[in-house]
């Protein structure tokens, strides 16, 4: 019974700070916690990155395979993103294979840099219908304080601009690393915000506490470009048509600031 | 067997693949109480995309650790048949059927008035016997019927269509080539009587403007399947209703 009373209460009292225009952690509705944006954090790995969003910590790492094309794109590399909540990030995640949520995660920052295109990837076809690179994307979920979801997205992008790619030459229709690394070919920079429905007040970047009572959540992806490219509700309540589209408005701004934070597209790589 | 893509999705006229208006929806097809052992089912149709669902319950949940103590917990599954794609699907639950059914529960619970029902758990069980396009929307939409035709006490229907764009050009009711070669997907869901929005993705790229001009579309779509919903269940339980009335005057 616990569970369910202590956030009833919490939604009370949260619901008066919001309609004051205030927020458990002393932020205004709109306010984003501080972010940092670390890359190169794991030498193994062809890219990776951590962000911090206040105390919540996603590491993401990024690598390079060759491995085959799918059959209905033979002339294009791979992209796939995975998500592991990690039983150190929070006393809720336990340890097997990912759940609902973590899919769910995995999925949404997958869609953000899909359909920004920001990977081109034709231009990681090596062997047409043979053999391509594989863009792993792995996020891992290290300290659990709500908005996974936003600082994900960023975490993988931070860490694809941050990657190296293997240098391949295909020699008689074999393909041959040269041993050096080149840029690999990043041509939009996607950003995720998240905007959670507390009541009737719409509040930027949600920490654990306030995720716990929120009504509902929509996540929005905006490519360099300013274009919508992904969208996602969750949790079990509904928004107003308004909601929506303010929801959105809110979001454009936000991934605006949030985009100039991120790191620069690495050049040069011995 | 894999078909090629089309050449044109949109012709000069402004028709769609399928002889449709860019707004117009494809013929849709409800039927409740489809399934004798389910305590509420719905069988729907949006063209060639068919849906079955099964509602059971409220009932006692197992495991019991998982029952609340203040309402029912509301579980979904998505599944498509292995048989109702191109390529067979393999009927192991994939990211996305997980993913989608993590949606659909999020868009149905709204409606539903689970602390009615404490402890108990409502299943839903959603299988997708052919897909062509809109398969989330055309689930939630039967799902909803099915909650009603169990006798759930509900807020409202749960309606929901897709906006796609295609050539440009936004197009209501996104069918499975238009998804494929278009250039955005919106699904939305809707509580129509109470304006809410239970349900909304996107993938593609669209501007503000052109979203919320699909948005708007979407909103239109789902006041015309929420229209064929209510009709749809008083075409089932309209003659219930004068037997019992019958009944009971002759009595």
């Amino acid at each position: 019974m616990a569970e369910r009373v202590i956030p009833s209460v919490k939604r009370k009292q949260l619901l008066e700070l919001a309609a004051k225009g205030k927020r458990i952690d002393g932020r205004g509705l709109l306010d984003m916690r501080p972010v940092q944006i670390e890359t190169g954090v794991v030498e193994k790995a062809e890219g990776s990155a951590v962000v911090r969003l206040g105390s919540t910590t996603v590491m993401v790492g990024v690598k390079y395979e060759i491995g085959k094309p799918f059959e209905d794109t033979p002339n294009e590399g791979v992209l796939s993103v995975n998500a592991e909540f990690v039983p150190l990030a929070s006393p809720t995640f336990e340890p097997g294979p990912p759940d609902e949520n973590a899919i769910e995660l995995a999925r949404v920052v997958d869609r953000g840099l899909r359909e920004s295109k920001c990977l081109d990837l034709e231009k990681m076809c090596l062997i047409p219908g043979e053999k391509v690179w594989i863009a792993w994307v792995d996020i891992y979920v290290l300290d659990h304080d709500g908005n996974l979801i936003d600082a994900s997205a960023l975490a993988a992008i931070s860490a694809l601009l941050a990657s190296k790619i293997p240098e391949a030459k295909v020699e008689n229709g074999e393909v041959v690393l040269t041993g050096n690394y080149v840029v690999p070919p990043i041509r939009d920079r996607p950003v995720a915000v998240t905007i959670g429905k507390l009541g009737d007040q719409l509040i930027v970047d949600p920490c654990f506490e306030e995720e716990e009572v929120l009504d509902c959540r929509l996540t929005a992806s905006f490519t360099e470009g300013g274009l919508l490219c992904a969208m996602q509700k969750g949790l079990p309540g509904a928004f107003t048509a308004d909601e929506v589209i303010k929801a959105i408005e809110i979001a454009k701004v936000k991934c605006e600031e949030l985009r100039k934070l991120l790191p620069p597209l690495v050049t040069q790589h011995g | 067997m894999l078909s090629s893509a089309p050449t044109k999705l949109i012709s000069d006229d402004g028709r769609r693949a399928d002889g449709r208006r860019l707004d117009q929806l494809r013929e849709i097809k409800m039927e409740v109480s489809t399934l004798k052992n389910a305590d509420g089912s719905a069988y729907v149709a949006y063209g060639k995309t068919r849906v079955m669902v099964a509602v059971y319950g409220p009932r006692e949940l197992h495991p019991k650790h998982l029952a609340l103590p203040d309402r029912a917990i509301l579980r979904c599954r998505y599944h498509m048949a292995p048989f109702s794609v191109e390529v067979r699907k393999s009927p192991a639950p994939s990211r996305r059927e997980i993913e989608l059914s993590k949606v659909i529960r999020e868009a149905l619970e709204p409606a539903v008035f689970t602390e009615l029902y404490p402890r108990t758990s409502i299943d839903v069980f959603i299988e997708v016997l052919q897909a062509d396009g809109s398969t989330r929307c055309a689930s939630i939409t039967a799902a909803s019927l099915a909650l009603a035709d169990a006798g759930v006490a509900m807020r409202d229907l749960v309606a929901a269509v897709a906006v796609g764009k295609v050539e440009g050009k936004l197009v209501l009711d996104v069918m499975d080539v238009e998804d494929k070669y278009g250039e955005a997907d919106l699904p939305v869901a809707m509580m129509p009587s109470k304006k809410a929005v239970t349900l909304i993705q996107m993938d593609g790229q669209l501007t503000f403007e052109e979203f919320k001009e699909a948005f708007n579309l979407a909103v239109k779509g789902c006041n015309q399947v929420y229209d064929l919903q209510k009709e749809a269940l008083r075409r089932h339980f309209a003659p219930k209703i004068e037997e019992l009335e019958g009944g009971m005057s002759s009595g």
